[in-house]
């Protein structure tokens, strides 16, 4: 098929960046997104030109390096799909395709495509983790857990860190993340003594990193490619509000 | 004292703690629209149950003025808190996208701060209107609107007020705009106070719309029964 891509090029950081039309022609219907990418940019790369420079790496829709904004949806927008996993026969011959990156203050890009998402990693180093050592696998039924919580916990747990949930929010806001972390980790009896800590310095790591306010608009889990639930966000709030209550009040 | 101020302002700080500060004022906010709009209501039961209404209300004197600071306090608070929320949601996005798009962001989820601040420019001219100003010459000394024993014919007030075709369309167009921001302003509530759950989620939208409607039209019917000749 045959398509014209409008692509966000920008040198650096501090550089203005421009869309960039290209020809893409000759693409395999049967190709990913990231797989067109990589045939426009072979010819590019023939050509003497700068090739398009995007994140990827697994490819298989799991280690959630992938990003890029389509059409002003990130992942493309269907929803459940990670751009490695999106085909081009979701487009149509002689399509127009605008592609950006994630953007947010607090993902600055670091080239084109390709932007900083470590401000995920500070807010994981906030309380994203559980402090005690597992040792190697535990007994199965060692720590029973109820088969709902099980259930919501490893739902949550999907989540790849892959920012399109800040990407799609009108207000950049990384509340779907930060929910789903703490929605896995606040529902498993291993999370629980450190709940109120977790919540609270993932929140205010997740302030410090200048993303935004959620408005409960929902675009994020319109876009998750785990289909993280909005409803984590509530229970964030929940958990959020009772731990800055106990902390006000007994310190 | 001290440990419990910095706690408050420690939780403003938090876009969580803002957003629930949002809430809890809307919630007094909602509680005031309920009980005036059953005070106002009153109008159809006709001119004695009304201004025996608002007797009772004035008769409260200084003390009337403890639910109107009160309320002053919560409007400030929610328009603080929801214009800083705007704010810091403008800079987390410096450049926006070229190709913009909306996947399930409802209208009215997108105008808050404009249904918000003609919901405010509405306040200003509803007490200019009623209380303070003297547009249609309520308050003159010649006792016009004033009944046997001095207190306001506020029904009187309210019929002439409404009878002007122009004031009551502004009424109406600012009542719209109040409906759209509780549509998604009372849903909205439950989600940030943190009830909302996959079960509760359908139930609290459906909360929300009735209410947006229940308090428009509500309020809606006086004027419109006015122009249309039923309450005179
Ligand atoms: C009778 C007066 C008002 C009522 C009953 C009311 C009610 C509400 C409610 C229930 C919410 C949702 C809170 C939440 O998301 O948890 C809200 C949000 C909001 N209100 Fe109001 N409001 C009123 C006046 C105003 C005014 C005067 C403004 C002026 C700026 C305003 C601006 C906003 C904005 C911008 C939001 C969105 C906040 C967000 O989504 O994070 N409101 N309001
Ligand atoms: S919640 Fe969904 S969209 Fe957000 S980072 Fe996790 S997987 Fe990506
Ligand atoms: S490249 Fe790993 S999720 Fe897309």
């Amino acid at each position: 098929m045959n398509l014209t891509l409008k692509v966000w090029r920008q040198k650096n950081r501090n550089a203005p960046g421009h869309l960039a039309e290209y020809q893409a022609r000759d693409i395999p219907v049967d190709a990913s997104f990231l797989e067109m990418l990589d045939i426009v940019n072979e010819r590019l790369i023939e050509s003497g030109d700068d090739p398009i420079a995007f994140d990827h790496d697994c490819r298989e829709g799991i280690c959630g390096m992938c990003s890029l904004t389509i059409n002003g949806k990130p992942h493309g927008g269907k929803g459940g799909v990670t751009t490695c996993q999106l085909h081009m026969r979701e487009f149509q011959e002689g399509q127009t395709i605008v592609i950006e990156p994630f953007r947010a203050s607090a993902f600055p890009v670091v080239k084109d495509l390709a932007v900083n998402r470590s401000a995920f990693d500070r807010i994981i180093q906030g309380g994203g983790f559980i402090s005690v050592r597992t040792g190697s696998a535990p007994e199965a039924n060692g720590t029973p857990i109820a088969k709902d919580v099980a259930d919501r916990a490893f739902a949550a747990a999907a989540c790849i860190g892959c920012g399109a949930c800040v990407a799609a929010c009108k207000n950049a806001s990384a509340m779907l993340f930060v929910a789903a972390k703490v929605t896995h980790l606040n529902s498993v009896p291993q999370g629980q003594p450190e709940r109120d800590r977790r919540v609270l310095g993932m929140v205010r790591a997740m302030d410090a990193a200048g993303f935004g306010n959620c408005t409960n608009q929902y675009e994020c889990a319109a876009v998750c490619p785990k289909e993280i639930p909005a409803d984590a966000i509530a229970r964030l709030n929940r958990d959020y509000g009772t731990a800055a209550i106990k902390e006000a009040l007994v310190g | 004292m001290k440990a419990l101020y910095l706690a408050v302002i420690r939780f403003y700080a938090s876009s969580i703690g803002k957003k629930m500060i949002v809430a809890l004022s809307a919630l007094g906010l909602l509680a005031f629209l309920l009980g005036h709009l059953a005070g106002n209501l009153l109008i159809f039961s006709g001119p004695d149950a009304l201004n025996a209404y608002a007797a009772k209300l004035h008769g409260l004197g200084v003390f009337l003025w403890v639910p109107r600071l009160g309320l002053l306090g919560l409007v400030g608070v929610h328009i603080m808190a929801t214009l800083h929320l705007a704010a810091q949601n403008r800079a987390a996005r410096p450049q926006e996208y070229v190709a913009d798009a909306t996947l399930r962001a409802t209208r009215s989820s997108r105008m808050m701060v404009l249904s918000g601040l003609t919901i405010l420019a509405f306040i200003i001219y509803h007490l200019l209107h009623f209380t303070v100003g003297n547009l249609h010459g309520f308050h003159d000394d010649n006792g016009a609107y004033r009944l046997a024993d001095g207190s306001m014919n506020v029904y009187k007030m309210m019929v002439v007020a409404f009878g002007v075709w122009f004031n009551s369309l502004f009424y109406l167009v600012a009542l719209t705009l109040l409906g759209s921001h509780l549509s998604h302003g009372v849903s909205s509530l439950f989600q940030t106070l943190g009830f909302t759950t996959p079960r509760t989620r359908p139930l609290y939208t459906l909360v929300g719309r009735l209410f947006a409607v229940a308090i428009c039209g509500g309020f809606a019917s006086i004027p419109v029964a006015v122009l249309a000749g039923f309450l005179k």
